[in-house]
């Protein structure tokens, strides 16, 4: 028992730095995995209270290209408003009960991050504003993420670009459909894979969300294939996508929440049964 | 003693705000950037414990992790250089440390460069190591620590010059 404790006491430097090497290492393993960070987020009263007044300042110096980017869209729909007028669906008799699957709220980014390989952003929304996990994110140019922790006022974003984001999404054109992730070299570009063989894909196709996720509604932008190529096995393409959204600019977007998503989950549930 | 404290105090939030809320937005060429709060661990006294400089380390780097969203990895680098430091102390500075007087300020410029360039680099390939996570990418591991190095410690050589102390 003596020596166990002189033990102790002799090698108190190399075990205290073991003991604290390995508790950042199992955090590090658990952020490595989807959904798992516990602890260790920003999206918590002290980091988001800061992050928050520090982006109270710094929103005044890029409000000019804000705004403009608000503008735009504000533009778009404008002309969406007026163009689209009367498209009746004929299955639908009760207008108003249409169109109403997804419900959008806006946010601001208060934390942004593309520079590691797997990026979270900060939003001030939270659970006081309903926000849940596994919401979408998109700004009005692209998808930018799913929400992935939330805390009251805040909630983190698993931005698309981070290596363990996987969404679905596919050609515009026709319904050929794959999985979006990123290799964490350039934050312009991410990879679409799983696209098969026969889809006819050229250089400058956009690329959308598919719905198929129930996270994002079908056919959100994505971006432009930049350049494509045949995977090892040579049965799908791996393609170069370049975004709509620089990720390296963005403050206002927007999170949608799927109403129907619990009821889509159950039935999917019940199938696999 | 009492003013010891409080420098190192303020230091330590110092330091984290500045990393958090402007040398982690400064993304030079894309991905470059310092993380020069690694200075609180270079500067914290030698004669102090041990033990209280790697619970420090921890502390700082944990506070980092949670707000840049990183999980520990700042933690496992911090704790990483602040345990081997005492090798590095005596590789750079020689006999002057074996007599534990040294004083920050006042050594020569050539092996304070040493120092923190050894203490830099161990840091940024623990913490790119960590971050990137696979060993396939041993390339880009190596290509940003470099990178992410130089800038470091001209940021830290420069914070030093800065803030030292004119001695009389």
């Amino acid at each position: 028992m003596q020596q166990i404790i002189n033990f102790i006491i002799r090698n108190k430097n190399f075990l205290l730095f073991l003991l604290l090497f390995g508790v950042s290492i199992l955090f590090t393993i658990q952020t490595h995995s989807y959904h798992k960070s516990k602890f260790i987020n920003s999206a918590n009263f002290l980091t988001g209270g800061v992050y928050n007044s520090a982006n109270n300042i710094s929103g005044y110096f890029n409000l000019k290209s804000q705004n403009q980017l608000l503008a735009e869209e504000n533009t778009r729909l404008r002309s969406l408003l007026s163009n689209s007028g009367i498209k009746v669906d004929s299955t639908y008799i009760d207008s108003l009960s249409f169109n109403k699957a997804y419900r959008f709220h806006n946010a601001n980014i208060i934390k942004n991050s593309y520079s590691l390989t797997d990026n979270f952003l900060t939003i001030n929304k939270g659970k006081k504003d309903s926000i849940k996990q596994d919401f979408g994110v998109i700004s009005s140019k692209g998808i930018i993420g799913i929400i992935d922790k939330t805390s009251k006022n805040y909630a983190t974003v698993l931005s698309i670009l981070n290596t363990t984001s996987r969404i679905s999404a596919q050609l515009k054109k026709t319904n050929h459909y794959g999985s979006l992730k990123w290799n964490s070299i350039n934050p312009n570009i991410i990879q679409l894979i799983d696209i098969e063989k026969i889809a006819p894909i050229k250089i400058g196709d956009t690329i959308i969300t598919s719905g198929r996720s129930s996270i994002f509604p079908k056919g959100i932008n994505v971006g432009v294939i930049e350049n494509f190529q045949l995977d090892a096995a040579e049965n799908y393409y791996e393609i170069n996508v370049k975004l709509f959204n620089d990720m390296t600019n963005i403050e206002h977007v927007y999170i949608i929440e799927n109403v129907d998503k619990n009821e889509i989950i159950n039935l999917q549930n019940g199938i696999n049964e | 003693m009492n003013s010891i404290l409080s420098i190192h105090t303020i230091r330590f939030f110092a330091l984290v705000f500045v990393q958090v809320l402007i040398f982690n937005h400064i993304n030079f060429l894309g991905y470059i950037n310092p993380y020069a709060y690694i200075l609180f661990i270079a500067l914290f006294p030698v004669k102090n414990n041990r033990l209280i400089l790697i619970s420090l380390s921890f502390l700082l780097g944990l506070t980092i992790d949670l707000f840049l969203d990183t999980g520990g990895i700042h933690a496992a680098a911090s704790v990483f250089i602040a345990y081997i430091r005492p090798v590095i102390l005596k590789s750079s500075f020689g006999t002057i440390y074996e007599y534990q007087t040294i004083k920050f300020n006042t050594v020569d410029f050539g092996s304070k460069l040493t120092y923190f360039t050894l203490i830099t680099v161990l840091h940024h390939i623990v913490f790119f190591s960590l971050e990137i996570f696979s060993i396939s990418k041993i390339i880009l591991i190596l290509q940003k620590a470099l990178f992410s190095s130089i800038f470091t410690i001209l940021i830290s050589i420069s914070i030093t010059i800065i803030f030292s102390r004119k001695n009389k």
